[in-house]
């Protein structure tokens, strides 16, 4: 309920709370070259506390790629990225951006859980276990109590009987839901969802995106790149139309697909609608 | 009859000799196959922090010794070494010599179960806030060392019979002892017999292993 709430504060831009209108993560000037191709030219969004963005466009847009340098598994070219005013993978020194050590960088990754396009679960862990990982290794969690918050987390994406499997046991959207359990389980301010349904059977992808929407509900922070277009248009507060990697066109998603401006948009969505 | 009387106690007087032998062959073999295993697993870790000037020195210490013959190794360990001053025993100058040559292949064998995981796994672990050190020791090893189980029992089927070599270095392993008694007691055929018997009591065993750990990671993946 309180959930709905919020989305509703959200979309008719009331800003009541100080805390709905407070910037949690900014891409500044992002760009990001693989050899001589340019696959991110200067990127800048940003996405307030509690706030669900989308991210669409057709692929080859640089989507993922942008996904992928806010929590740096790529390294961008230039631009720099803040989470909640923290700047990540890199520390200010004088005028000049330094590359941060690699302990500081997995500190500020703990703040941004990630769900892959194809869950990368570890294989030689329970579903229980893959959960409770992070907690427990990283967070220093006492097993029990890694184990036990883990559970809590498998509940709230409807695994929690599954606990004891092995991933290679469940379906490709069981999989998908431990691994949105696994980033759970971090207590991250945002969590970014990399095509989180791409890899499913057609018949998969409706209970993965319920949970997502269960949480969105929640009042969590999310980017999510998705093919979804009619759930962007459902969960997201902003939705951001991507191609040859630069931002054509962002808004609000009555907006940007209902009423696309750009040409581009216009004939994204053409092609989707068939 | 009487032969076979015969038979049975010159095997049992030449075995009572060639068992202390098969003693030293099991020393020589666990304390190279330790050390081999320990340069392999140090190595193919080290390789992977991609630190240049390092990995070369890597590269070069794997080409040297696995190109190199384990018996060349050997004489360099017991005959070269006395030339800087270093006076091995024969013992550990084979475990020395053989756990050298066996921890470059033991390099390549844990740099190959590493680099077979898929890149996704890293980077799940990375993405929950693991520093480097933290998904090799969580995520990648436990899983890599699934992998190379069975070629590193297959390692070790091979050290067990190249340990032969330590007794040109008169380490008094089987095939020493062997030489020894067959020269004293002209016994030849059913010394080597013996021998032969011996060796395989122990590959067996190992090989057999080997054989239901691959089974078993078949229906694994």
């Amino acid at each position: 309920m309180n959930g709905n709430g919020q989305i509703h504060v959200n979309r008719c831009d009331f800003g009541v709370k100080m805390t709905e209108n407070k910037e949690l993560l900014r891409i500044e000037g992002l760009r990001k070259d693989f050899g001589t191709l340019q696959v991110l030219k200067d990127i800048s969004l940003s996405v307030g506390q509690s706030k669900k963005v989308a991210l669409i466009g057709p692929s080859g847009s640089g989507k993922t790629t942008l996904l992928r340098c806010i929590n740096h598994l790529e390294s961008p070219t230039g631009g720099h990225i803040y989470l909640d005013g923290d700047l990540i993978g890199e520390e200010k020194r004088g005028v000049r951006y330094v590359r941060s050590s690699a302990a500081r960088l997995a500190r500020q990754r703990l703040d941004m859980g990630f769900v892959f396009q194809n869950f990368y679960l570890w294989p030689h862990l329970t579903v229980q276990e893959n959960v409770a990982l992070c907690p427990w290794k990283v967070q220093g969690k006492s097993q029990k109590e890694a184990m036990d918050l883990a559970e809590a987390m498998l509940e709230k994406v409807h695994m929690a009987h599954k606990r004891k499997e092995y991933p290679e046991r469940l379906s490709g959207g069981q999989q998908q839901r431990v691994g949105i359990a696994r980033a759970l389980a971090q207590q991250p301010k945002i969590i970014l969802f990399d095509e989180p349904t791409s890899a499913l059977d057609p018949e998969l992808v409706g209970e993965v995106l319920g949970v997502i929407q269960e949480l969105a509900a929640e009042g969590r922070s999310m980017v999510l790149v998705t093919h979804e277009i009619r759930f962007a248009r459902d969960v997201a507060d902003e939705v951001v139309f991507m191609d040859g990697g630069l931002v054509v066109e962002k808004g609000a998603p009555a907006d940007v697909i209902d009423n696309p401006s750009n040409e581009r948009t216009i004939r994204f969505l053409g092609q989707l609608r068939g | 009859m009487e032969q076979f009387g015969d038979l049975f106690t010159r095997s049992a007087s030449h075995l009572e000799v060639l068992l202390q032998g098969a003693g030293v062959t099991v020393m020589i073999t666990l304390g190279s196959f330790v050390m081999a295993v320990t340069i392999g697993l140090v190595l193919a870790v080290a390789r992977t922090w991609k630190i240049r000037p390092l990995n070369a020195l890597i590269a070069i210490y794997v080409e040297v010794f696995r190109g190199l013959p384990t018996l060349t190794l050997l004489f360099i360990c017991y005959f070269g070494l006395t030339y800087v001053g270093i006076k091995l025993n024969p013992l550990p100058a084979a475990i020395i010599g053989l756990g050298l040559s066996g921890g470059a292949y033991c390099t390549e064998i844990f740099r190959s179960g590493i680099s077979a995981l898929h890149h996704g796994q890293r980077e799940a672990a990375a993405a929950i806030g693991m520093t480097p050190m933290r998904a090799m020791r969580f995520v990648i090893l436990p899983q890599a060392l699934r992998i190379t189980l069975p070629p590193l029992g297959n390692y070790a089927i091979g050290l067990i019979k190249d340990t032969a070599v330590a007794s040109a270095v008169a380490a008094p392993e089987i095939l020493f002892r062997a030489r020894n008694l067959s020269t004293e007691t002209f016994d030849t055929a059913l010394i080597y017999l013996l021998v032969a018997v011996l060796y395989l009591v122990m590959t067996f065993p190992l090989a057999r292993w080997v054989d239901h750990l691959e089974k078993k990671r078949k229906a694994w993946q």
